[in-house]
């Protein structure tokens, strides 16, 4: 029920896009039959996906491998300053002593700098994230 | 007396905004999840309000008091958690649908075995994060009051009853988002206040040699242990009941998304002061213990303006105690009375009742443990059964209702033996000691590593949705496609 008029209006939002690039209000169909055929495929991408065709697979495997390899990289990236910092504490004993700002080192990364940088790269991925989805909307529906 | 009439204002509008919330909640469906009409900012600071326990409040800033430096892992963990949950688990679990854990393992796998040993585990989880907020009610009520610790106990577990019976969800959604600023403004006035205090008697610091404030020290085997908090911590906050139910009132998945942005930054901001609390604790010699938070006003700034800011906080304690207690309840109550119970709204009140009961009695039988270190056992509990059912089930096809249920028995298993040891036997030395203290550094991978080697001996019991639910999890919702016609029972 839902997904219908959704895609309707990302349709609109489409043709505004395009609106807004070249000037024109509305998008204009180039009237050859070939390209009319080409443009309207017996099989949308979606309906390949709903019946679980080699290719819907394919498409969908990408679209879940996309966002793990974009999950993965965030998670070694936090595993490595999480995991690194007890390690360079244990390895390198004259941090734990030094001063910043006046005050311990590591209650300025533990109990400051870190929360931040959290929030930062939890930005990050939700920005990447959005945009991979929205490649895969263009490319299963621009067909 | 101005510490027990803030505590009976918190009871008071919790109960009163509770009541609010009454003429919404009609249809069962209501009464869970309040019919998804809630907005981001709202969702995320009633995140951070059922989130942000005792244990965040109280408990932190008496470990670091305590323990020094390793214990600022803590809080980290506790935000940073939501992060990897964020990036692993948020808009896939509010496209499957499910608004339970219980509901995800049986959309994904497709069984309802794996269901029930869910819905036990949610249970257990609760209980066990539940039983310590009763106990520092308790020990925060002795303070101010001098009463027995079961006494405050009690009254915590009379509004939460009481809330939770009387509105449902949607009225948890409210006070929760209210405890959140609440909880933020308790911990915050007071901490402008004695910054005041510390500056004007010439910024007082560490003794020189001071070992308290280094890292990796003051433990038996800090390297391990600090390590199996990270990971406990870490891993722990996707597998947490009272968390993931919100997600369901999220429009979508990439509100989801968003919603957990927000709940990470307002995280972020409250996790900055109990540190503070800690270090200035040690600095002028408070007794190591929970109660820190709620003495220390008083003892940096004197005076009715002193006795104001301990209300303040103590206030704020009680938010605590009710706003995560509320939030578990409704869980725990939810997975009984759907799964163990026959459904319907009577059930769940009936299992509303079960639900603070049980975690009431444990709190005063059990040994009395700083709160934050039962809970950082509930996370280490999470993240060896939860954590990797959700992550496999999300990203890798070929986990099999036979894997999912091994791995759960091990990684669970283990963790909770490991946590009933440490709470009725304990505390023990040595190496035993610490790995049963923090478990979750070999019970993490145990369950990791059952659940991958059981689905690969038994490829013939992956799900025959599974195809269909991995478009359901990961396609976004502006895609007109199949996703499948499974739904939550809404009892």
């Amino acid at each position: 029920m839902t997904g219908k008029p959704r895609r309707a209006a990302a349709g609109t939002r489409g043709q505004g896009e395009g609106a807004a690039t070249t000037g024109k209000p509305r998008r204009v169909t180039v009237t050859s039959p070939r390209t009319a055929a080409a443009r309207r495929p017996r099989h949308p991408l979606t309906r390949e996906i709903d019946e679980q065709t080699r290719l819907g697979e394919v498409y969908m495997g990408s679209l879940v491998r996309t966002q793990f390899r974009l999950a993965l990289f965030v998670c070694t990236l936090l595993a490595c300053v999480v995991g690194g910092l007890p390690l360079l504490f244990l390895l390198a004993p004259e941090l734990r002593e030094a001063e910043l700002f006046g005050l311990p080192l590591p209650w300025v990364v533990l109990a400051g700098l870190i929360y931040p940088a959290l929030v930062g790269g939890a930005w990050l991925y939700v920005r990447q994230a959005e945009r991979n989805e929205r490649d895969f909307a263009d490319l299963v529906e621009r067909r | 007396m101005s510490q027990i009439a803030a505590v009976v204002l918190v009871m008071l509008a919790t109960v009163l905004i509770g009541a609010f919330g009454i003429r919404v909640s009609r249809t069962t469906s209501d009464f869970y999840v309040a019919s998804r009409t809630v907005s981001p900012l709202w969702n995320a600071s009633a995140i951070g309000g059922e989130y942000l326990s005792a244990a965040s409040f109280l408990g932190i800033a008496g470990l670091i008091l305590t323990f020094g430096a390793d214990m600022l892992w803590l809080p980290v963990g506790w935000t940073g958690g939501y992060l990897v949950l964020l990036v692993l688990v948020s808009a896939p679990l509010r496209r499957s649908g499910a608004y339970t854990l219980p509901d995800f393992a049986e959309a994904r796998l497709e069984s309802m075995a794996v269901r029930r040993l869910s819905s036990v585990l949610v249970v257990l989880i609760g209980w066990l994060y539940l039983m310590p907020q009763f106990q520092s009610a308790g020990l925060v009520f002795r303070t101010i009051t001098g009463a027995p610790p079961w006494t405050g106990s009690l009254l915590v577990a009379v509004v939460v009853a009481t809330n939770v019976l009387s509105g449902g969800m949607r009225s948890i959604t409210f006070v929760q988002a209210f405890q959140y600023w609440l909880k933020l403004t308790a911990l915050a006035v007071p901490l402008a206040f004695m910054l005041v205090a510390w500056w004007s008697d010439g910024t007082p610091g560490l003794a020189p040699g001071d070992e308290w404030a280094l890292p990796l020290h003051g433990r038996e085997h800090p390297v391990y242990e600090t390590y199996s908090l990270i990971l406990a911590t870490f891993l722990g906050t996707m597998g947490l009941p009272h968390v993931l139910v919100r997600f369901y009132t999220n429009p979508d998945g990439r509100a989801a998304r968003r919603t957990t942005l927000v709940v990470l930054t307002l995280l972020g901001a409250f996790y900055l002061m109990p540190a503070v609390y800690g270090y200035l604790g040690h600095v002028y010699g408070m007794p190591e213990s929970d109660t820190v938070v709620i003495a220390l006003p008083g003892r940096l700034v004197g005076g009715p303006v002193g006795e104001f800011l301990t209300a303040l906080v103590t206030a704020g304690a009680f938010a605590a105690f009710l706003s995560t207690s509320s939030g578990l309840t409704v869980s725990v109550a939810g997975v009984i009375a759907q799964d163990i119970l026959r459904g319907g709204v009577r059930a769940f009140r009936v299992a509303t009742v079960l639900a603070v009961l049980v975690p009431f009695a444990l709190a005063g039988v059990a040994r009395s443990l700083p709160v934050a270190t039962v809970v950082g056992l509930a996370f280490a509990v999470a993240a060896s059964s939860f954590c990797p059912l959700l992550v496999l089930g999300i990203w890798w096809r070929r986990l099999t209702t036979a894997g999912a249920m091994a791995g759960l028995l091990a990684g669970g298993g283990l963790a909770c033996a490991a946590v009933v040891i440490t709470i009725t036997g304990g505390p023990h030395t040595g190496w035993a000691g610490s790995l049963l203290a923090e478990p979750a550094a070999w019970t993490v991978p145990v369950s990791f590593t059952v659940m991958v080697v059981v689905s690969l001996l038994t490829p013939s019991r992956v799900p025959r949705g599974v195809a269909r639910t991995m478009v359901r999890l990961h396609t976004p919702e502006t895609l007109n496609v199949d996703r499948g016609d499974w739904r939550p029972r809404f009892m």
